[in-house]
């Protein structure tokens, strides 16, 4: 990784333009269901004069736009929590800035890009994700820049290198796990400076599961379709719901046990020769063929219902993945755990559980965002803004 | 397992009338029964004994024969066989059904009396009180993994063709797998409300490893809180009809093509039910998917869901079969078709998906065998009884539905006890891959037609000659035609669905014919043409052994491998023969001879044969046999008294039971006996134990040679010559079989259809000498042999 090696003077960058590519300096991720945008804010400027100076218009109306609000068009967030202060790079420092909009809003976004005129100061986006390929075209014709696209899961394990690497209190794990007593869980800070081996397991719409033995040496070992974005359609379908958010509010409050068949359901309690206890899920869904059920079920039960199934089924393919690798660190990120401390609470006691403590279930605060981090390391990696991409 | 849906089925099942003649076959004789209740399917388990008739052999001593006497006498004798007896019905008859039951327990009703009837499934406990009070049984309930396991383990061990992988595409969608000598270790993966994931061993060891809630249960739930479905199959049925593509976000979706850098193809699911979610759908848009496409998705999801899951389990095992059962899979193409789509995607094509033809027995057959004597593996083996037995009834793949007949709510299995042991015949090169057929009527549609014709063409002839068989019996004109009406709808039956019993096969066709004959009390309709063959053959014996002692030494190993041929010219199972012999009363071994081809022949390995004859006499040779009459008399024995004069000792191997013409072991001795009596070298081998007759533990025209007498089979180890004699051990099967020793195999094609197929005419002959292969592998186990 590289670090910031001197302290050259702003103007002198703008000037000479030395090995740095071109502002605004951002890294964007377009996935099946969410668009994600890194964007780095300078604030090294030493004066309003010199800020003026050392930028043109076009950057200044982009950097005006983007930090002065927190939501951008009918369904733009920015994840103000998220925010980097100071944050160093290239020799500039700045605010690091995390951004989302759905992906079915890239043609808003491409209008915006376009209203802003910001080919007029860059030719390229880095990045990654499906839509890099999707949306390639669109990009060329819409803003006249291009979509330089970079792999998916090299970005993945760049950009949680790097933002582990220089943010402390990034890692942490969910302590005193209970799953009858959610309240008794904690936040513990982990120490993730040698982490090798580790799983990681991205679960954006689809899930992912990758393998990593060293910084270059990863594979995707695994994934399913079961992701977050079958969480929010089948509880689309099921509760008439409209957003993620909801779909974890309405899950927050729901009980499982009455759309779920427990091994006590079917055992009357424990089934002590298998080791299962009474309240292990035995079949998800399982009571909902009966019509009296389906009555008496409300939309929380069924969407934390569907939150439970489609948590246990990724907890248990991470599990088998990390056996068959012989991994105990497994890393779950992606915007299916925003907001959503239940499936990591949840993950925590499956890893442990099951494992009988072997293995350890870890998470990010920036849950969604290293593909994005990861498409910016590309760009900075770029000599003059020239394509370093084979 | 699921809780029965009472809800719309009360009336209907009060209406149920049960056919007496075919369900719950010989109840009156039940001596132990087994119950396995799940949420839909009943299955009872109760063992009886049959009463069967055999063909029974007396010779008559040489003192006592008038010269115009017959050889032997044959009478007719009753003979108990055990048979297991297992029958599938819809839960919500349970009542019904146990009413039948007790009605009908007459004899045994005081036997069985305060006595225990094991019980397992999720229903055990729920209609515990029910059983009890209508059958007078005390209930034990057992554990429905154990019982899983151990039923799977007694269908692989017992049933041939009983697992068999799902090809959508197929030639034959039903690919059945050749038996194995060692069935563990393998996974079971049980798909019932929830998945269990077992890992198999040995008899003894099997351990859960794992499991997933997402199974049935989950498919059904969902699938009734999304769509207007009710019930399990009509789900089933919309999602046949969906189209998943409208549901779920695929690779496409999200990269607008392929991903080709992790190999991601284009149409690979990416997020199921991915497109559902509301804010992928623009404000105003009609919703773009319908019922079907939400059940077809969810069928996706459950059955990738837990094909990943059981990859995963078997990697990490090193397992490469894996079985698939439970109310999830119930033998519907579609979900097959998923599940194993998923097995290959996730394994890479390492693991197999397979299932079972009786997977809906497994927990009523463990219940069953839980601690009873049955259990022994090396005392008892069973067969499947063909006559008695449902088949495999699914639609064809993607077709719509057949709504089941109420006569058809019943399926059936019925299994005889073996009399003995049966194992693999120790010679084999590479027993695991051995199959005894040579073409596979599932997927060979042309010779399939063929043959069906055949066998019904052949129909009246099987149940004339039966009918002679039995003259003095009142009620065998209603007997042949049962029979005939019988195995004519299984022929029918088979046309169209050729998978329903394993592999469609000659052999197949022939035991099901024996199995129906014997099933209608015609123990052996030839027994009569077989008894008048013999004797003529024996009363030209002495001028054949003549004729053969006067030639020089070389043109007699020609004239004895051409006698043998001449002899298998004989053959009431051969439309061609019967019609020949039928013209001329008169046919001889000489016109038979004149019938063959001439050389060079279809496959021609005489001068071999000759040229082996020359060098050292073999230690043992092991001849399986054939047809009676001229065949065994004048065309065998003279070749055995020959390879016992060059000093070889011979084994001659004949079926234990009688089918078609074939000459039976109990035949044998009495045709040996008389041979003996007029050959003195005969006469010596047999005293001095050169010549020994041991049964083949067969009741078939054809051989398998994964199941042959274990005394036979031990006997071979010393082999170092196998011949086959006739279309049924040689060609029909075992044409392709290798061995570790030399091996002959003799035949005459006397099928038209057959010798063109093989590039031959009718009566073009097969001699095809092979020296052996060298590696060898006894796949039996030591203790079993």
């Amino acid at each position: 990784m590289e670090h910031n090696m001197d302290s050259q003077r702003v103007s002198e960058t703008e000037k000479k333009r030395p090995a740095t590519p071109p502002m605004p300096w951002s890294g964007v991720d377009i996935g099946g269901t969410l668009v994600k945008l890194v964007y780095f804010e300078p604030t090294d400027f030493i004066n309003a004069e010199q800020e003026y100076e050392a930028e043109v218009e076009t950057l200044r109306t982009i950097r005006h736009y983007l930090t002065s609000n927190t939501a951008y068009g009918k369904s733009g967030i920015r994840d103000v929590h998220l925010t980097i202060k100071d944050f160093k790079i290239h020799g500039r420092t700045g605010n690091l800035h995390f951004i989302r909009f759905p992906t079915i809003d890239m043609p808003a976004f491409l209008q915006l890009v376009k209203s802003k005129n910001l080919s007029s100061v860059a030719d390229k986006i880095c990045a990654t994700g499906g839509g890099a390929y999707k949306f390639a075209e669109d990009v060329r014709e819409i803003v006249n820049m291009k979509l330089e696209k970079y792999d998916e899961l090299d970005c993945l394990i760049s950009g949680i290198h790097f933002i582990d690497s220089k943010i402390p209190n990034e890692c942490y794990y969910w302590g005193n796990v209970d799953p009858f007593n959610s309240e008794a869980c904690e936040k513990i800070p982990y120490d993730f400076r040698d982490p090798y081996p580790y799983l990681v397991v991205n679960i954006g719409s689809g899930v992912s599961v990758l393998s990593v033995k060293s910084q270059t040496d990863f594979k995707r070992v695994s994934g399913t379709s079961l992701g977050g974005g079958t969480f929010l359609g089948l509880c689309c379908l099921l509760t008439g719901c409209q957003t993620f958010e909801e779909a974890i509010e309405l899950a927050e409050v729901g009980d499982h046990t009455k759309v779920d068949k427990l091994v006590r359901d079917i055992y009357g309690g424990d089934y002590d020769r298998l080791h299962l206890p009474g309240s292990t899920v035995a079949s998800s869904f399982g009571h909902m063929n009966v019509p009296e059920k389906r009555e008496s079920v409300s939309k929380n039960d069924l969407a934390r219902a569907t939150l439970v199934t489609i948590t246990n089924n990724i907890g248990s393919i991470a599990r088998m993945c990390a056996l068959n690798e012989g991994i105990e660190r497994i890393v779950f990120v992606g915007n299916f755990l925003r907001v959503n401390p239940l499936s990591m609470k949840l993950l925590s006691y499956a890893m442990e559980y099951w494992s009988q403590g072997a293995l350890k279930a870890l998470f990010l605060e920036h849950e969604g965002y290293f593909g994005a981090v990861g498409a910016l390391m590309q760009l900075m990696k770029m000599e003059n803004g020239e394509t370093s991409q084979s | 397992m699921a809780q029965a849906d009472s809800s719309h089925d009360s009336s209907y099942a009060r209406s149920i009338e049960l056919p007496p003649d075919q369900v719950f076959r010989n109840l009156q004789n039940a001596k132990r029964f087994a119950i396995d209740i799940g949420g839909s399917l009943a299955k009872l388990a109760y063992y009886t004994t049959v009463q069967t008739k055999r063909a029974h052999f007396s010779g008559v001593e040489k003192d006592q024969r008038a010269s115009d006497s017959p050889l032997y006498e044959v009478t007719e004798q009753e003979e108990t066989r055990e048979r297991l007896h297992f029958v599938k019905f819809e839960t919500k008859y349970i009542e019904q059904c146990l009413d039948f039951v007790k009605q009908n327990l007459i004899e045994s009703k005081d036997q069985i009396e305060g006595k225990v009837i094991k019980a397992t499934g999720g229903g055990a406990y729920k209609y515990k009180d029910i059983i009890t009070s209508k059958l007078g049984l005390e209930v034990e309930k057992e554990d429905e993994m154990t019982c899983l396991i151990k039923g799977s383990n007694f269908l692989l061990r017992n049933i041939p063709d009983e697992a068999f992988s799902y090809v959508r595409h197929a030639a034959s969608s039903y690919q059945f797998q050749a038996c194995e000598p060692n069935i563990f270790p393998y996974l079971l993966v049980n798909i019932g409300s929830g998945v269990s994931i077992v890992k198999v061993e040995s008899e003894d060891k099997c351990e859960r490893i794992g499991g997933t809630a997402m199974g049935g249960g989950t498919f059904w739930g969902l699938g009734s809180l999304l769509t207007k479905a009710k019930g399990f199959d009509e789900l089933l049925k919309l999602a046949v009809k969906g189209d998943h593509r409208n549901v779920d976000m695929l690779v496409r979706d999200i990269y607008g093509g392929a991903y080709s850098a992790l190999a991601l193809p284009e149409d690979l699911l990416a997020s199921s039910f991915g497109k559902t979610a509301r804010n992928s759908l623009e404000k105003g848009d009609e919703v773009p998917y319908s019922e079907e496409d939400i059940a077809k998705s969810l069928l996706h999801m459950i059955s990738n869901g837990i094909g990943q899951i059981a990859c995963l389990y078997a990697n990490l095992h090193k397992i490469k079969k894996v079985y698939f059962g439970g109310y999830f899979i119930r033998g519907q193409p579609v979900t097959m078709n998923t599940i194993t789509f998923a097995i290959n995607y996730w394994s890479k094509g390492e693991v197999q998906a397979l299932f079972l033809r009786h997977e809906g027995y497994l927990g009523a057959i463990g219940a069953f065998l839980k601690g009873a004597e049955e259990d022994d593996t090396l005392k008892y083996q069973w067969g499947e009884n063909y006559a008695g037995s449902s088949g495999l009834s699914s639609p064809p793949p993607y077709m719509s539905f057949v709504t089941r007949g109420r006569s058809s709510t019943f399926d059936m299995l019925e299994l005889d006890k073996l009399d003995r042991p049966l194992v693999y015949l120790p010679s084999l090169v590479c027993p695991t891959a051995y199959h005894p057929d040579v073409v596979d009527l599932t997927k060979d549609a042309e010779a399939r037609e063929y043959w069906l014709d055949c066998f019904e063409e052949a129909l009246d002839r099987v149940a004339e000659c039966a009918l002679k068989s039995q003259p003095n019996s009142v009620d065998a004109v209603e007997r042949a035609e049962q029979f005939k009406d019988k195995y004519r709808k299984r022929l029918h039956g088979l046309r169209s669905q050729p998978f329903a019993y394993g592999s469609l096969t000659v052999r197949s066709l022939l035991d099901t014919r024996e199995h129906c004959l014997n099933e209608f009390s015609f123990a052996d309709p030839y027994s009569q043409v077989k008894q008048q063959e013999n004797e003529l053959a024996l009363k030209l014996l002495g001028k054949r052994l003549q004729q053969l002692s006067a030639m020089n030494w070389y043109g007699r190993q020609v004239a004895l491998i051409e006698g043998v041929l001449a002899g298998n010219v004989f053959d009431y199972g051969a439309k061609e023969v019967t019609a020949l012999m039928d013209k001329n009363a008169e046919f001889g071994f000489h016109d038979a001879m004149a019938k063959l081809q001439g050389r060079p022949w279809l496959i021609d390995n005489l001068d071999e044969w000759i040229e082996r004859l020359k060098g050292a006499p073999h230690e043992l040779a092991v001849i399986f046999v054939d047809n009676s009459g001229a065949d065994i008399v004048l065309g065998i024995f003279p070749f055995v008294r020959e390879l016992l004069k060059r000093g070889t000792n011979v084994i001659l191997s004949a079926n234990s039971k009688p089918a078609l013409n074939d000459i039976t072991h109990s035949e044998l001795m009495i045709v040996t006996e008389r041979v003996a009596e007029l050959d003195p070298d005969i006469s010596l081998a047999v005293t001095e134990g050169r010549l020994q007759l041991l049964e083949s533990g067969g009741a078939s025209p054809c051989l398998d040679l994964s199941r042959v007498d274990h005394v036979l089979a031990k006997s071979c180890k010393q082999a170092d010559l196998l011949i086959f004699e006739g279309m049924g051990r040689a060609v029909h099967t075992n044409l392709q079989a290798q061995f570790t020793c030399e091996s002959l195999k003799l035949a005459v094609l006397k099928n038209k259809w057959l010798a063109n197929r093989l590039g031959g005419e009718v009566f073009s002959v097969m001699c095809k000498y092979e020296p052996g292969s060298k590696q060898s592998s006894d796949p039996n186990p030591p203790d079993e042999v």
